[in-house]
């Protein structure tokens, strides 16, 4: 039925399992909450989209906030001039996006190597000044735009109760949730996160049939040798043009699915800082792999938000059980590496899987696997016969 | 590209089936949604309640931000009956007793939000969802103060906002679960109008340099109104990012204007760059038209001033408290803060403390966490003994009412703290307007909710 080969098969399952298993396998880690889960699911599908790009062809682009930030304003839009629900605008985000790619992959295209990426960064940071400043009318500038009372709407009926209405799937309200408690843990299944889940799980599984096509193994021969595919008489460009624009639509929806979690979009969403993050999660997961991405972005998102919010009171009840003095040294040593000094513990972590794991957690894992022995010919860790580089 | 899909048939067929099959956990009975027990978002329940601090540990405000959290965990410390009750014995309320908030131990968590609205909204969010906050407080921003207004006005949590001085927020973007203790850029231009004209005369020029977000053009749209209405011409507005790091090539066009005045709105880093640069230029001892060149900053605080060193003197702006204040509350809060910390507190504290105070003090009254009930309770409320004198929380914007200190950089500063005078004191009478004043006009409170 999934048209895929046993191993994949196998990878597929395990991974669906995994993600809509996500608020039970994470509530222990404190990650069990509906807006990172969400933020894991969203940043997933952006990662693997990247991951087309970056992981098959080689090409480093800098400036994929750009697409996520067109996804998000014109979710929005949608929200502010059709309906809440969130189909309109999630398509309007991934058409968008999709034409945006087009014309900054057709220019960009022309270069390669670093050149593609510096092309790529100007784009961004041009599109990240535009939303800033320039337009300013469709975008709210540093405010953000943001829905209102007053927006027209014109598929819904108007709330009469004076409060904003909330995104939804035909009726289902994204912010619903329901809650249930298991073994002392809280855990919460909520509508937003099913609903990126699901569509992370397709993206998945085209991001699956895209490595294993024809096409695939075209834009891994571009990342090998291109001069040599040229000499060959191969036009190397259509694919890679059709890469980038997939890619670029994978991020157009992840900005979409941002926006309908939270109708706001902000234009520091474009900023170039942002386009580092999802080749930080790229590089962190393992760059080609199929499911490092997906870690790699849950990995950078969990530093994020449960890392920056570990203070010092925090860090202080950890260590409750020693003495005073020695509670004291711990905080104080430990301190800077928590709460504000979240991107410190995340730049040593990344030094560490660079130097040592030069293949991404997937490698770790991998290893880890290999170890155990036996389940070497399982394959559902290291079955994509990429190696990273 | 045809090879991609070697059945499209096929694709379609198995992915309708997959979301079938992935779409049924989903769905639940309706009667089990929303499992709240006070009939609002996260109604306390156990011994303690907690309390959201939501400010910038990193990025261009990450110094008033540092300072916010100080008052925070003073006030805590305060609501919880330790320490020496700082403005709690000055308050004109009584109802705090020392014993928490409706006899619940008050506990925090603290978030980082990176000035950006995205983020700052994540870390609200997880304050809300995970941590069960019952009420989000901070902000360094105006325009992150508005995102996280908004997600609280919709999570059904009641806001307090910290540091944010644009009209907007109380203004097109105000919100019923929304309130603001600060002053906003109205009421700056309103008090500094006039001491501008004592002092620099009725026939000026003004050149404005303006930071590119809501605060920016607000503040910079209040100050034209307020001088325009009093004489002054205003010759240019330039519009600068936020990021901007060199202000040299925005103040040499200055020069050439044929201005006299120059009206630096800008906050935090942003104006230390720049007033930096208009003096390295060699503004202060121009002459134009026949008068003294003059810069004005119509933001002033204490941070910035010890960023801008000795460019700072004589320079006029408008501030929300100052530490100097001789007044019972004033003096108490800095006791204590100065005891804690080594230093007497910024205005981005005292407001936040007061923050932290007023919301306990309305649960208090209220009897319950409801935002409703809160609102109720604060809307209208009037006190004093917070540091500024009578004020006052107006129903209609949620906005506080209160006189405004017009600041002047010392000439001769005695400590490294002691950085602004206070030229006068604004009465509250002076800065009010309609709340349907042409810069406020547009928005909407709604109705307050209670969420779940």
């Amino acid at each position: 039925m999934l048209k895929l080969k046993n191993n994949d098969t196998a990878l597929f399952l395990a991974f669906c399992v995994m993600v809509l298993a996500g608020p039970i396998i994470l509530a222990p880690l404190g990650a069990g909450y509906p807006d990172l889960l969400q933020r894991f699911a969203i940043f997933g599908i952006f990662a693997v989209g990247y991951n087309i790009l970056f992981g098959l062809t080689g090409y480093l682009s800098f400036g994929h906030a750009a697409f996520l930030g067109v996804g998000s304003y014109s979710a929005v839009w949608m929200f502010k001039l059709l309906s809440m629900n969130i189909i309109p605008g999630i398509i309007l985000a991934v058409i968008l996006s999709g034409i945006f790619a087009l014309l900054i992959g057709f220019i960009t295209l022309r270069r390669s190597g670093i050149y593609f990426s510096i092309l790529t960064l100007a784009f961004a940071q041009m599109s990240y000044s535009l939303a800033y400043s320039v337009l300013t009318p469709i975008t709210n500038g540093e405010t953000g735009l943001q829905i209102h009372l007053a927006d027209p709407r014109i598929l819904d009926t108007k709330s009469t109760d004076g409060s904003l209405p909330s995104t939804n799937l035909f009726g289902l309200e994204m912010n619903d949730t329901w809650r249930t408690t298991l073994f002392g843990m809280d855990l919460q299944f909520n509508v937003g996160f099913y609903v990126s889940a699901i569509l992370l799980i397709l993206c998945f599984y085209l991001s699956i049939r895209i490595f294993r096509s024809p096409f695939g193994l075209m834009l891994r021969a571009v990342k090998t040798n291109q001069n040599r595919l040229m000499y060959t008489g191969v036009n190397t460009k259509p694919y890679l043009l059709t890469a980038f624009v997939i890619s670029g639509m994978y991020a157009g929806l992840a900005g979409g699915l941002l926006a309908a979690m939270d109708p706001l979009a902000g234009a520091e969403r474009m900023q170039w800082t942002e386009s580092g993050t999802v080749v930080l999660m790229t590089i962190l997961g393992g760059t080609g792999t199929l499911l490092g991405p997906v870690f790699g972005a849950g990995a950078i998102k969990y530093f994020e938000n449960i890392f920056s919010k570990v203070n010092d009171s925090v860090l202080a009840g950890w260590f409750n059980f020693m003495p005073d003095w020695m509670t004291d040294t711990m905080v104080f040593l430990l301190g800077p590496f928590f709460g504000k000094g979240w991107h410190l513990t995340l730049g040593l972590v990344f030094m560490a899987v660079v130097i040592f794991l030069p293949g991404g957690l997937m490698e770790g894992a991998s290893k880890i696997a290999n170890l155990f022995g036996k389940r070497k010919n399982k394959g559902s860790v290291d079955s994509t016969g990429t190696p990273a580089e | 590209m045809s090879k991609l899909i070697t059945s499209r048939r096929g694709l379609i067929k198995s992915g309708a089936a997959i979301g079938a099959g992935l779409a049924t956990p989903t769905i639940f009975g309706s009667s089990v949604w929303a499992g709240s027990h006070g009939g609002y978002t996260n109604a306390p329940t156990g011994s303690t309640v907690t309390l959201g601090f939501n400010v910038p540990q990193s990025g261009p405000y990450a110094d008033e931000g540092a300072d916010e959290l100080r008052a925070y965990m003073l006030a805590v410390e305060h609501l919880n009956g330790e320490g020496d009750g700082g403005m709690m014995n000055t308050f004109s309320s009584k109802e705090l007793k020392g014993n928490g908030i409706l006899g619940r131990k008050v506990e925090y968590v603290t978030g980082d939000t990176q000035t950006k609205s995205d983020a700052a909204r994540a870390s609200a969010k997880s304050m809300i969802e995970k941590d069960g906050a019952v009420m989000i407080t901070g902000g360094s921003s105006s325009g992150v103060a508005i995102a996280v207004q908004s997600l609280c006005q919709e999570a059904g949590i009641i806001f307090m906002a910290g540091l944010t001085h644009s009209n907007d927020t109380t203004g097109k973007d105000k919100k019923a679960n929304g309130f603001r203790h600060f002053f906003n850029g109205y009421m700056s231009a309103a008090a500094l109008a006039p001491v501008l004209i004592d002092r620099y005369g009725a026939d000026r020029k003004a050149y404005h340099l303006t930071a590119d977000y809501t605060w920016g053009w607000t503040q910079q749209a209040s100050m034209a109104a307020a001088t325009e209405a009093m004489g002054w011409e205003t010759v240019a507005n330039v519009l600068t990012p936020l990021a901007t790091q060199d202000f040299s090539s925005y103040v040499a066009p200055v020069l050439n204007s044929g201005a006299d005045v120059l009206i630096l709105n800008h906050y935090g880093g942003n104006m230390v760059n720049s007033l930096t640069s208009a003096v390295q230029f060699g503004l202060k001892n121009k002459q134009v038209n026949g008068k003294n060149f003059e810069i004005v900053v119509p933001l002033y605080s204490r941070l910035m001033a010890r960023g801008a060193g000795e460019n700072v003197k004589g320079i006029f702006g408008s501030t929300n408290w100052h530490w100097s204040l001789q007044d019972e509350g004033s003096k108490a809060f800095v006791k204590s803060f100065g005891e804690k910390y080594g230093f007497p507190p910024s205005q981005a504290a005292h407001t936040v403390y007061c923050q932290t105070l007023l919301y306990a003090d309305a649960v208090e009254r209220a009897g319950t966490h409801n935002p409703c009930g809160v609102a109720e309770a604060l809307e209208g409320f009037k006190f004093s003994g917070l540091g500024n004198g009578d004020v006052e929380y107006r129903a209609e914007d949620h906005q506080c009412f209160k006189d405004v200190l017009v600041v002047k950089g010392k000439e001769n500063p005695t400590s490294e703290f002691d950085l602004l005078e206070i030229v006068e004191i604004t009465p509250r009478a002076k800065v009010e307007y309609a709340p349907d004043n042409e810069f406020f006009a547009g928005g909407d409170l709604g109705q307050c909710n209670p969420g779940a």
